[in-house]
């Protein structure tokens, strides 16, 4: 992997206290999203990063200087890592103002100048006027602003935001996105953003990296592990419940084949260099479920059509999720969203017949998974 | 009213406050960086003063401070002077039997600061001693006054360990406690009630002050 001026670069692994086996790199001005569930090791990683935590093994370096190398028994103190830290619940200090906080982290200015660069940090996070305010005084998203002006403040190397919009509410949540986005801009840094949130590192990040029970699973862009995971274990972290086995029957010269399910035969548009004759897992991602319209048939109708009884019709505002038994075999089920008013329109209700169509583009193919009937 | 021994009481009061809350920071910063089990034993005797009855720790402290021990002679030989009825053993003893009053709010008000605020502390660059000076000191400082006048009455009011290692020797050992007793022998009941008045009011300066330091220092990271 080329490594640019500035990039952060980590590698970790311990067995204790929480199994770790981490790998992740992240370009100056990039912002890597470090998603996975609760007690994935996300925030450990932080904490390796800031220097608050040590794994067993491992290296980290920023910028072209190690911060740690177990191996070479180099370890610096948080305090000589210039990282800028957002904790999750902020961490502000208390008993100090705004204004205070932020100062705390410009000790490598001169005295005279740390008010002034302070207020300026501030007013850079929408927070002119509120210098003086403590900490209780301040709303969820002013203080989250503070965290970030002090968190800038150092001039840091490398910026680490974890779970940073987990403790505001849903508006503010869309507004602090919207500035953060904005502030890459400025900073000209590697961004380290713990999230649990796909729909948040969707619209953040520019790589994400997926990480369950201490191991970081794949990286790339969002894009890439949300509608093309490597493994069939990927595609359920990412939400992707559509995941089934079956074989490859062949291959066409354009890249696409034909894939077998049960008695189905179905177009895939890629077969991602499977030999024909291989067992698979598959996916499609529910976005490429088409839900074909009773009244009126469309071309879309003819592109791997299956039908089935639904199974459950649940509102969610907006869309509608559907879960679909697939005739032929009682435990199969696809789960798509449509809008609600095409549901309405169609009559689409619990236990009525309907055909859908997996868009060939859509189905992804993965190494098959054992022990797992599709 | 025996005003020397109102003097003396204060003098040794502020003495013990003055002497004991920095080495009980002391010990609680290098506490907090032992082992449990460390700690554990430490908490042990920390808090032994508090169950002890003041004579027996008082016959003890006699015992231990008494020109026939080791620490008794080497203290005659560095100073000239004897631990025993003397007012340096009596601030000797008042310190020993303070140690819970003193360490414990520290303890707790130490224990309360979130170890984020320190991280976040560290990571904004800030060493230890700067994290300690500008962060920990500041969000514990209820509790350090707390212990300051905990420390300050209890010196104040303390009486059978004054008793065992001072004995009742005007403007040397005699306090105010011993001073009310003496009175109240005596039937000098004005002098006891103006002596007793004068603790209560002390007594309850303190604990208003300790009540208004935490209602006014904003704790909460909300």
């Amino acid at each position: 992997m080329p490594k640019p001026a500035g990039a952060l670069e980590l590698v970790a692994s311990q067995t204790q206290p929480i199994a770790l086996q981490a790998e992740l790199a992240c370009a100056p001005g990039e912002l890597l999203a470090l998603v996975g569930p609760s007690g994935s090791g996300k925030s450990t990683l932080l904490r390796c990063i800031a220097g608050l935590h040590s794994p067993q093994q491992g290296r980290i370096a920023c910028g072209g200087v190690t911060w740690y190398d177990a191996q070479r028994g180099i370890n610096l103190p948080p305090q000589a890592r210039r990282v800028g830290f957002v904790f999750q619940n902020y961490s502000l200090f208390p008993h100090l103002s705004a204004e205070g906080n932020v100062v705390c982290a410009l000790g490598h200015l001169p005295a005279a100048q740390r008010a002034g660069r302070a207020r300026e940090l501030l007013a850079m996070t929408h927070l002119k006027g509120l210098e003086t305010r403590k900490p209780a005084q301040l709303s969820g998203g002013q203080q989250q602003r503070v965290a970030l002006a002090r968190a800038l403040a150092r001039d840091p190397a490398v910026l680490l935001l974890d779970e940073p919009f987990s403790a505001v509410d849903q508006v503010t949540r869309r507004r602090l996105q919207v500035e953060l986005a904005r502030l890459r801009g400025d900073v000209k840094i590697p961004i380290v953003l713990v999230t649990h949130d796909l729909d948040e590192a969707r619209m953040l990040a520019d790589r994400m990296t997926l990480l369950s029970h201490g191991s970081t699973l794949q990286s790339g862009t969002p894009d890439d592990i949300l509608t093309r995971p490597s493994t069939a274990q990927i595609a359920r972290l990412v939400e992707l419940n559509n995941v089934f086995g079956g074989t490859l029957e062949s291959v066409n010269a354009n890249g696409g084949g034909i894939l077998c399910w049960r008695s189905h035969k179905f177009e895939i548009a890629r077969a991602n260099g499977f030999a024909p004759g291989t067992r698979v897992s598959w996916v499609v991602p529910p976005e490429d479920v088409i839900l074909h319209r009773r009244d009126r048939p469309s071309l879309g109708e003819r592109e791997n059509p299956v039908g089935g009884r639904v199974d459950d019709c649940l509102h969610l505002g907006d869309a509608t999720r559907i879960v679909l038994a697939l005739e032929g075999d009682a435990r199969a089920r696809i789960t798509f969203s449509v809008p609600t008013h095409v549901v309405r329109r169609n009559g689409v209700a619990t236990g009525e017949q309907v055909r859908v169509s997996l868009l060939a583009s859509g189905i992804h193919l993965m190494p098959a998974e054992a022990e797992k009937p599709g | 009213m025996d005003s020397a021994a109102l003097l003396l009481s204060l003098k040794l009061a502020g003495a013990t406050a003055l002497l004991l809350v920095p080495l009980a920071l002391m010990l609680v910063r290098a506490l907090s960086r032992r082992p449990l089990a460390a700690r554990g034993l430490v908490d042990i005797l920390v808090a032994l003063p508090l169950v002890l009855p003041p004579t027996v720790l008082g016959f003890y402290l006699l015992t231990v401070f008494g020109g026939q021990s080791t620490l008794g002679q080497w203290y005659a030989a560095l100073t000239g002077r004897q631990l025993v009825f003397t007012f340096d053993g009596l601030l000797l003893a008042s310190l020993i039997a303070n140690i819970p009053f003193a360490v414990q709010p520290i303890q707790r008000a130490f224990a309360a600061i979130p170890r984020e605020a320190c991280e976040a502390a560290w990571c904004s660059g800030l060493s230890n001693w700067q994290t300690l000076l500008r962060i920990e000191l500041p969000l514990a400082w209820p509790g350090i006054l707390a212990a300051l006048v905990l420390t300050f009455t209890h010196t104040l009011g303390e009486f059978g360990v004054v008793l065992m290692v001072g004995g009742n020797i005007a403007d040397e050992t005699r306090t105010i406690s011993i001073a009310i007793y003496d009175s109240v022998q005596a039937f000098d009941d004005r002098a006891a009630h103006a002596m007793s008045a004068i603790l209560v009011l002390l007594s309850v300066a303190g604990i208003a002050l300790i009540h208004w330091a935490t209602q006014h220092i904003g704790r909460k990271d909300a």
